[in-house]
């Protein structure tokens, strides 16, 4: 029998930046009234146990074991900074957004048509990132070799502040590397001219140059082109950067895939390793609010991700201002009383984890406990 | 090898077959069935040394060599075949059947032990995890497409080749632009991801659907995978079914020493070099034949004009192995301690010290100089001692002032990084004594500070002078031997400081005491 919900860990932050672990509740109402009696400022979400979190001191530490949990992902555009000029640190904005979009788009992918996942939750993490929850049970029985097997699998940016050229392909590009490539070209140019506008000073293009391989007298070229008159703008700079690297590919100049690599280390998705390898690792609950931007942490599908704007996000202000608001006895479609949330700016939010959630009871292994009405009431 | 087993008496040719068909079908196995045999005391201890050998040679030929080159095949086959589990491990020409069965039990029997001796803790059965898998792959590689094949159905693994559509489908994923058709003679098998994890985590394999194509040539990598999950389970059962183990006391204390275990030449004192050594000469032999470890200590004692107690355990007793008679160790420490301290204090908080390294005190034992294994996993450095840390010990700052050509540098730092440091010790030896790689006076790895030592001066000086000591002293010769590479000459003997160790406690407690009240 399953005591997925008794057996799952989940943990608390309150106010002053207490931290506790290892809470575990018999039931929704159990799990409300805690909610109410301490009003945590973050929930996170850990691994399904052998034992009742909170008792687990009661059992030999060595028979206290996490059995299962979801395969999560985190991606924080804090990781970016090297590659974004628009923002740094915990800031996002509309122009560097679109990396995020293209990481959905390309994990969202691999995990579904590589791996055979299916119920996965995007969700974005209310400041400036997005987690991905994958919840198929194949993924949630992986053990962490498993789990850092494919994590290490979609990860191709390495290195830290030292390694100027982070992305080293073989020969032979991957199938899944040459998906990764069709939907930054997707983007590609959109977001390096009208976006981030690379190649617009000196500044910014000196670390475009560094990407390509130094060995190369293209190099010294490409400065002057860039200053020169037929670099003009980002968008023709990028065209001559093309060229050259025909150029020299063509008299065997450089080998392999530099413009690819280029590519991957501006726009390919960096993702915590961390966060993805430990089965007891905890990560945020979704329909958390951000303690720093009042939002609220909302699903997001991956079909409509062009469209969907963080800066739309409902706030916890914006949501109590509309509730209050809200008129009494509306119904919906099927002629029951629509609870009041729904019918907030979160609605919309809400029906894509809806949907989310019937994808998971049809696998018929659905049993994801996020009480959303619950975030309602602080 | 005195198996009593059941199937044996019968002795004749066909029911060995029988044997062979029935327990041991291939030369290679997976280890799922512990083996039921009875065997003699000696012989349990025997194989566990055997294989522990052929594991860590497999341990240092994998840091030092690049796994599936020739030259790792080459140097990995050279060091098996030193040991006595060599028809065992390595493919001989198939003579008798019963020599074959043997063999196989040999392989089987000393593996099982070790999974005893190598349960207990997280590190050990991670390295034991790490060394068994890198064996099996070392050896599966050495088989032809048929015996491997063989390896599949004998273990029931019903790894199926897929239909030849899904084969070009497969190879113009993974060619795209390059795709050339009709060039599908390569197999591929496919298995759910879970089971070829090494593939997919390095994308050295087509993924759809959540199952991984793997192509023949790979192969290994999934019944690594395989064994893998079985062996670390079982690792993981065997640990906890350890403590309710109903043993007579005759194993446990065996097994337990036996990853600390120093399987080279005993430094003890009786050595026909005592009195060689005077005090005067230390500083000049510690820049030409200390292994870095003491040469930091030497310098470190010369700076401070004091040791703390580990370092002066460890040292005093490499200087006694070296041939530092005790009153030359007297004299020496002496001179250097009082010029921080009067002489009666040093008579008084230190000069036991150096007697007792020297079986003239408390218990009286002479105790042997520590390994290399001792010094790095018993006697961590605390703030304030001199004796190092892993990575301290080679700091690139250190080792920059020997004049060291620079990729020689690098290759040692690579080594320490990677915890490597018995292996970056042996290069650093290479590297100061202006020796080749190929040369065959190289050793893999130090296992002893007095090993580095002696193979400095041998290769210095010549070999040993026969004993003329200037000043007198008896020489108790009892040595078998200079000591060569390691694996060839290999006396089995524990350290007796395993045992002595109650006893060093409580003094070191003592002497722990002194020290604090000096600082």
């Amino acid at each position: 029998p399953k005591h997925y919900f008794s057996h799952r860990e989940f943990s608390f932050t309150l106010k002053d930046d207490v931290y506790i672990r290892y809470q575990s509740f018999s039931d929704q109402q159990d799990f409300e009234k805690e909610l109410q009696k301490k009003c945590p400022y973050k929930i996170d979400i850990g691994a399904v146990y052998s034992h009742r979190p909170k008792d687990h001191k009661t059992v030999k530490s060595t028979a206290f074991q996490a059995q299962e949990k979801e395969l999560v992902f985190d991606i924080d555009m804090t990781d970016y900074d090297d590659v974004r000029s628009c923002c740094s640190g915990a800031d996002i904005c509309s122009k560097c957004w679109p990396l995020m979009v293209m990481a959905v788009k390309i994990l969202d992918r691999a995990l579904r048509e590589d791996f055979g996942f299916q119920n996965l939750l995007w969700v974005y993490s209310g400041r400036r990132g997005i987690h991905c929850w994958v919840c198929d049970e194949s993924a949630r029985m992986l053990s962490p070799q498993g789990r850092s097997a494919i994590a290490e699998y979609l990860t191709l940016v390495k290195g830290g502040e030292n390694q100027i050229r982070k992305v080293n392909l073989p020969d032979k590009l991957h199938p899944s590397i040459r998906h990764a490539l069709e939907i930054i070209d997707h983007h590609f140019l959109d977001y390096i001219v009208k976006k981030q506008d690379l190649l617009d000073s000196e500044e910014k293009w000196k670390n475009i140059i560094a990407l390509v391989p130094a060995e190369n007298i293209l190099l010294a070229y490409l400065s002057e082109d860039f200053s020169g008159k037929l670099g003009k703008d980002t968008r023709s700079r990028w065209k001559i950067l093309l060229a050259r690297l025909e150029e020299a590919a063509k008299k065997d100049m450089i080998k392999g895939h530099v413009e690819a690599e280029i590519k991957l280390q501006l726009c390919y998705p960096r993702l915590d390793i961390n966060v993805s390898k430990g089965i007891n690792h905890l990560l945020k609950s979704p329909f958390c609010i951000h303690p720093k931007t009042g939002r609220v942490c909302v699903p997001m599908d991956p079909k409509t991700i062009d469209d969907f704007d963080p800066f739309a996000v409902p706030t916890i202000s914006g949501l109590l201002e509309e509730l209050n608001k809200v008129e009494p006895g509306e119904k919906d479609n099927e002629g029951k009383k629509l609870k009041d949330y729904k019918r907030t700016s979160l609605g919309p939010y809400v029906q894509t984890f809806e949907a989310f959630l019937r994808g998971l009871e049809s696998s018929r292994k659905g049993r994801l406990i996020e009480q959303s009405d619950l975030k309602m009431e602080f | 090898m005195e198996f009593v087993s059941r199937t044996r008496t019968k002795g004749r040719t066909g029911d060995i077959k029988k044997v062979i068909d029935d327990r041991y079908p291939h030369r290679l196995q997976l280890y799922t069935h512990p083996p039921t045999d009875t065997i003699s005391l000696q012989e349990f201890e025997e194989l566990a040394v055997e294989r522990l050998k052929v594991l860590k040679a497999v341990e240092t030929v994998g840091i030092t060599h690049q796994k599936g080159t020739s030259k790792y095949t080459e140097l990995l086959e050279k060091e098996i075949s030193a040991t006595k589990l060599k028809d065992s491990i390595l493919r001989t020409k198939t003579g008798q059947p019963e020599k074959e069965v043997e063999n196989r039990q040999r392989d089987h029997v000393s593996h099982f032990i070790l999974r005893l001796a190598y349960c207990r803790s997280e590190d050990l059965r991670r390295w034991f995890l790490a060394q068994e898998l890198d064996l099996f792959r070392f050896r599966f590689q050495m088989e032809d497409a048929a015996s491997k094949a063989q390896f599949l159905t004998a273990n029931n693994l019903k790894y199926k080749p897929v239909s030849k559509d899904e084969r070009s489908y497969v190879t113009k994923q993974l060619d795209g632009l390059d795709y050339i058709s009709n060039q599908d003679d390569l197999e591929f098998y496919k298995v759910p991801f879970t089971e070829a994890l090494d593939l997919v985590r390095n994308r050295k394999v087509f993924l759809q659907s959540g199952y991984a194509y793997v192509p023949q040539e790979d192969l290994v990598s999934i019944l690594l995978s395989l064994y893998r999950t079985q062996l670390s389970q079982a690792l993981s059962i065997t640990s906890r079914a350890l403590p309710s183990m109903e043993e007579d006391g005759r194993l446990l204390p065996m097994l337990c020493g036996l990853s600390k275990r120093y399987l080279g030449q005993d430094y003890g004192v009786r050595q026909h070099n005592v009195g060689v050594v005077t005090a005067d000469m230390i500083e000049m032999l510690s820049k030409k034949s200390f292994p870095l470890c003491m040469q930091n200590i030497h310098a470190a004692l010369k700076q401070n004009h004091h040791l703390r107690h580990g370092s002066r355990l460890q040292y005093g007793l490499f200087l006694k192995g070296i041939g530092l008679s005790l009153d030359e160790a007297m004299k020496f420490f002496r001179t250097e301690f009082t010029k921080s301290m009067d002489v009666d204090t040093f008579d008084k908080k230190y000069s036991y010290g150096i007697r007792y390294n020297y079986g003239k005190e408390g218990k009286k034992t002479d105790y042997t100089p520590f390994g290399c294994m001792k010094i790095i996993m018993n006697n961590p450095p605390a703030a304030g001692d001199s004796h190092d840390t892993l990575i301290q010990r080679f700091l690139k700052q250190r080792i920059s002032t020997f004049g060291l050509p620079k990729e020689g540098v690098d290759v040692i730092m690579k080594y320490t990084k990677g915890g490597h440091c018995q292996v970056a010790c042996a290069k650093f030896f290479e590297l100061t004594h202006g020796i080749s790689d190929s040369s065959s006076e190289v050793e893999m790895f130090i296992q002893h500070p007095n090993q580095y030592f002696e193979n400095s001066q041998k290769l210095l000086n010549g070999p040993a002078k026969p004993p003329s000591t200037p000043r007198g002293v008896k020489i108790v010769s009892s040595q078998t031997g200079t000591p060569k590479s390691s694996g060839s000459e290999t006396s089995i003997k524990s350290e007796p400081a395993d045992t002595a160790d109650p006893m060093m406690t409580f003094s070191e407690e003592e002497l722990q005491a002194l020290d604090d009240e000096m600082l």
